[in-house]
């Protein structure tokens, strides 16, 4: 068992008017095996989290740790991070000019293998979890994301969730922008990921509908870059129900 | 995008008439009144008699002056429209004088079926395949001492011919190469440069009925190098020429490759990839000129940028005449920018005289290799250095793998690493 722990994490960004602090003291921690939801409203920090998880450049770490099994993760590489078991499912996946889907998973897999997978089983567990994404088979030839639909990219995130088999994915926003259709795939393939290995689950939602299919065993809700609640299942029902107009300051 | 001077044109001219009847090299027959011109005359050509191509708009490509005599082009401006891209105080003055250096000096391997010949420039072979489209290349023409013919013998099959011209210095000179691809024969001609060279290079491609030409042009000269090349090919009547260039070295290269059709059925394949570091300015404009029913033709130039100054040029002209029915055509150019300060123009132009054509198309895409790219491969836990050079091989291997000879395949790939490791710096 591995744990991504997440201690009084300060964050901030570089804007025209000077630094300013989108995270102000979060602490987390996720346990593979564990699904947990992180909801709330839109600019409360929830995808800061995930992309400074992740270690996106724009965004600064103040104070505070993020550790995976004792590990420093904030001392590591962009690649290192995801070496080391963590996954991030991205909100908006980037077009990669020159660079064919297939010579993309065959490149990160043995970047995260350390050796380059047999041919022949890659192959198929490329082609399989390509149909049960229900991606067209000649996306394989494509260049990275390059003329895919927005809910395209989001299967081809999955698609990358279930091949790469991290310790940790964060999924960020990953049901934004599909239809329900769409998102019940999705939902499965993280799921299947789930079962498939011991992997834990940070699900970033705006929206409660995605937690049908994936049950979250946690749900904290973020307000102004910290968590002001936190609770089991049934917290998501009660957002379902409320929203998130009783965190909001009056008048807001 | 038609004009006057495409208009005033006989619509059967160009085909169904000799190739080269009524051509001398001089170009006089070569007029507006003579309906029964070569391919390689055109429109061009009597707007020239018409007098110097003055006044001829430089709206359609049809328009454009071609013509044997280096007093029929004005002095360059630098404002003309086929040079307003080119930097001309970097051309070593081959706008300007006549150059008289010694031209590179040539390294030939030729296998069964292709001869090389030296020729005077009064050789009927010399101008059947190409005259001049700017003042640049006429004065190269008239410039060159001699010619080189290489030939491939009608039905040889297999024929592989390597031509290594090295530039000795920085003196500037002329060469000028004429490739005969007899009816029916299957060739690969590899012209490569290398050394350092301040040249005007002529290259005729005579592709006669029935034959197949692979012609791969590698400019991988010393960094100082100045070179300023036309490939005009000239395709008969169902023959194929797969042309593909390769430009990674020289200060400023600018290469001008163009195919007319002389017969039905011929088609054209024009590939191009090119590398440009700071403060090179590699440019290659296109011109296919589609005068003959049922031909085809598929262009596709890609190209990587990475450093201060460096600036790549395409230009892709393709023109479809009203006689053109049955045509397919289609061109791309893609670049891709690895760093800030680099340039790349490109500009694809389509004009269509005719709606009787199978297909026609254009593509430009300038791309950006950048930090959310690079944060996405290492994302998936690619190392940076891998990324990028993922990013450069795979975009540039579509155009590698079009040539299909391993050892300069390999050769080549090898540039692009050194090329990539020059940044990791």
């Amino acid at each position: 068992m591995s744990t991504l722990e997440i201690k009084d994490l300060h964050v901030s960004i570089d804007t025209e008017q000077g630094s300013k602090e989108i995270l102000k003291g979060v602490s987390l921690t996720i346990k593979t095996g564990e699904t947990h939801a992180i909801m709330g409203p839109n600019g409360s920090g929830k995808s800061t989290l995930a992309s400074t998880i992740a270690g996106h450049p724009r965004y600064n770490v103040t104070s505070g740790t993020i550790t995976l099994d004792g590990d420093d993760v904030l001392a590591m590489s962009v690649d290192k991070r995801a070496r080391a078991g963590l996954f991030l499912a991205m909100q908006y996946p980037v077009e990669v000019p020159g660079v064919s889907m297939t010579n993309f998973l065959r490149t990160a897999k043995t970047a995260i293998e350390g050796e380059a997978p047999s041919l022949r089983h890659w192959t198929k567990d490329v082609k399989a979890a390509m149909a049960n994404l229900k991606i067209d088979p000649e996306f394989a030839s494509r260049n990275v994301n390059e003329g895919f639909s927005g809910g395209e990219k989001k299967r081809v995130e999955i698609l990358q969730l279930e091949l790469f088999k991290p310790k940790f994915a964060v999924l960020d926003e990953t049901d934004s922008g599909l239809d329900v259709d769409a998102l019940k795939v999705v939902a499965d393939g993280v799921n299947r990921a789930a079962e498939g290995s011991e992997m834990g689950t940070m699900l970033i939602t705006h929206y409660t509908r995605i937690l049908r299919y994936i049950k979250p065993d946690f749900v904290h809700v973020f307000v102004d870059g910290r968590i002001a609640e936190q609770g089991g299942p049934d917290l998501a029902d009660r957002l379902e129900e409320e929203g998130y107009d009783r965190f909001l300051p009056v008048g807001a | 995008m038609t004009d006057t001077a495409t208009e005033t044109t006989g619509k059967e001219s160009r085909y169904g008439v000799p190739a080269i009847a009524g051509f001398t090299e001089e170009g006089e027959n070569l007029s507006p009144l003579n309906e029964d011109s070569s391919p390689l005359g055109g429109d061009a050509s009597k707007a020239h008699s018409h007098g110097g191509g003055a006044g001829v708009p430089d709206s359609s490509r049809a328009g454009r002056l071609t013509s044997y005599k280096l007093e029929d082009f004005k002095a360059l401006t630098g404002r003309e429209e086929d040079w307003r891209f080119t930097p001309l105080k970097r051309l070593g003055g081959l706008h300007k004088k006549a150059p008289t250096g010694a031209a590179p000096t040539l390294a030939t391997e030729l296998s069964d079926g292709a001869t090389l010949e030296t020729v005077g420039m009064d050789d009927a072979r010399v101008g059947s395949a190409g005259i001049p489209e700017d003042r640049v290349s006429a004065n190269g023409w008239n410039a060159a001492a001699e010619a080189s013919v290489l030939t491939i013998g009608a039905n040889a099959e297999d024929v592989k011919a390597t031509l290594t011209y090295t530039g000795a210095g920085m003196e500037a000179s002329a060469q000028h190469l004429v490739v005969v691809a007899e009816p029916n024969s299957r060739g690969l001609v590899v012209i490569d440069h290398v050394g350092s060279a301040v040249l005007i290079e002529n290259i005729e491609f005579d592709v006669q009925e029935g034959a197949e030409l692979t012609v791969v042009s590698v400019q991988a000269w010393e960094d100082d190098a100045i070179h300023a090349g036309s490939q005009q090919a000239k395709v008969g009547e169902n023959a194929k020429i797969k042309h593909i260039v390769v430009t990674f070295g020289g200060d400023l290269v600018r290469l001008t490759p163009s195919a007319r059709f002389a017969g039905t059925g011929a088609k054209v394949e024009m590939f191009g990839l090119y590398f440009a570091d700071p403060g090179q300015h590699l440019e290659h404009r296109l011109f296919v000129d589609h005068s003959t029913p049922h031909c085809t033709s598929n262009v596709l130039y890609k190209g990587a940028l990475q450093g201060k100054d460096a600036h790549t040029v395409w230009v892709g002209d393709v023109l479809i005449r009203a006689a053109a029915e049955g045509t397919d055509s289609y061109e791309a150019n893609r670049n891709l920018v690895l760093t800030d300060g680099s340039r790349a123009d490109s500009v694809p132009n389509l004009e269509i005289e005719t709606g009787n054509i199978a297909g026609a198309g254009h593509a430009s895409t300038t791309g950006r290799f950048d930090d959310e790219h690079l944060f996405y491969l290492q994302s998936r836990g690619i190392d940076e250095k891998t990324a990028r050079r993922l990013v450069v091989r795979g975009f540039l291997n579509e155009v590698i793998q079009q040539i299909g000879v391993e050892e300069l395949q390999e050769r080549l790939n090898e540039t692009v690493e050194a090329e990539l490791a020059a940044t990791d710096n």
